[in-house]
């Protein structure tokens, strides 16, 4: 499972969820794959940025061991090689439209930042371990790297 | 849960989920094409939007739009079983995950998506209330609209079975019972127990209803309410949904639906 997840899973129990302390989910017990995919997708990525719970992500990065994130978020330039995206601003200012806008994604290359956080968001991956509330304490088992929300029926 | 309610998902246990157990990787291998309707949905998003696929079974949604995140989830009750069937095709696409979870109790964070899809889930639900429950959880999952009467919140997408299809094979129509149980035929399995060979998988034919039954075929029953025409809108109201588009394609109601702001 992406560590990506993490920024969209909560306790599935519903009492639950008004509560800040339900998210993130703290791994617990966890064993880490990184699942190498073919490309950095930027344009996802610069998109994605927005959506990121920045904070909740360095405290789940720590909590599995991980290389501390850095404290604020990457901006969506920070994702940008400068001299991918300079060049093709120039060659393209007599241009107008989304032509030349789509030219421009295209020949953007992702920086070092952007490769940095497409390793942790997408390529690392929960093996094997524990997913825990931090409200009510329930743990979710992940399995072959699938989380299983299953309630138990008291807890339904 | 209420004791009707309790009751409700028991039955769902027995006449859906272990059933879908049984049939996964049959039904699976027959369900591979994306809904049109569907799959323009999800290409006509805007890049980066973030949703939910509830009851994604083999996951085929997930590999129509790589520009989006979707969080494809489904049940099944034996988790030894789950790993190998369903979510499994699910996880392979990417950048999208798979996690298994019940469509009534989804680990998300109530108003955080983009959008959501419920395609084929709802109409397994048993009782009216279920119902109405299972389209507010794929709703609770929306971002609200900015303001009053606007519709720039999360969208949903929401599929079910109808009970008008008279020219299908099934052929009911309207006036016809809605609460129908839907057989399934594995046909010429000659071997007991789960390790089998591929190639005997390959072998193994589907076939639905009206096929000549042998000594080894096996039927299956799935429960299905069948959607009459309006009620799918109708639950979709009760739960606190705006409906934005609806209609009806190839034996099935559709809805596109935002959750309605209660200022």
């Amino acid at each position: 499972m992406k560590l990506l997840t993490l920024n969209f899973l909560t306790c599935a129990i519903k009492t639950c969820k008004t509560s800040p302390a339900s998210f993130p989910l703290h791994p617990r017990d966890c064993e880490l794959e990184v699942v190498e995919s073919e490309s950095v997708n930027l344009p996802f990525l610069k998109n994605i940025l927005p959506r990121l719970m920045w904070d909740e992500l360095r405290v789940i990065a720590d909590e599995l061991g991980l290389p501390a994130l850095p404290s604020t978020p990457p901006t969506r330039d920070d994702l940008v090689e400068p001299s991918s995206s300079s060049t093709t601003t120039i060659s393209h200012a007599q241009n107008a439209g989304n032509a030349a806008e789509g030219q421009q994604q295209a020949e953007e290359k992702p920086s070092q930042t952007a490769r940095d956080l497409h390793r942790v968001l997408l390529e690392t991956c929960i093996k094997e371990g524990k997913l825990v509330c931090g409200n009510c304490g329930h743990e979710y088992k992940v399995m072959e790297g699938v989380a299983n929300f299953l309630l138990p029926g008291h807890l339904v | 849960m209420a004791e009707s309610d309790t009751q409700g998902a028991d039955y769902e246990e027995q006449h859906v989920h272990s059933v879908y157990e049984q049939i996964a990787s049959h039904f699976s291998s027959t369900r591979y094409k994306p809904w049109p309707i569907v799959e323009r949905f999800l290409q006509e998003l805007p890049d980066g939007s973030v949703g939910a696929d509830v009851g994604c079974g083999n996951g085929k949604y997930l590999a129509v739009n790589r520009n989006i995140f979707i969080v494809g989830s489904d049940r099944y009750a034996l988790y030894q079983i789950l790993s190998t069937n369903l979510i499994k095709i699910a996880k392979q696409h990417q950048p999208h995950a798979a996690i298994v979870a019940d469509s009534l109790s989804l680990p998300h964070p109530a108003h955080s998506f983009d959008f959501a899809i419920s395609i084929a889930v709802i109409h397994h639900l048993s009782t009216p209330a279920r119902r109405v429950e299972a389209v507010k959880a794929v709703l609770d999952l929306l971002r609200p609209p900015s303001a009053e009467g606007s519709r720039d919140g999360g969208k949903a997408l929401i599929y079910v079975w109808a009970l008008e299809q008279k020219d299908s094979r099934r052929g009911w129509d309207e006036g016809h019972e809605q609460d129908v149980m839907v057989p399934w035929v594995m046909k010429g399995k000659k071997e007991k127990g789960s390790k089998k060979g591929k190639g005997q998988e390959e072998r193994d034919q589907v076939v639905e209803e009206g096929a000549v039954k042998q000594a080894e075929d096996k039927t299956f029953l799935r429960y299905y309410h069948l959607y009459k025409k309006g009620e799918l809108e109708r639950d979709i109201e009760e739960a606190g949904g705006e409906v934005v588009q609806a209609g009806y394609e190839k034996d099935n109601w559709w809805a596109v639906a935002v959750l309605k702001r209660t200022n």
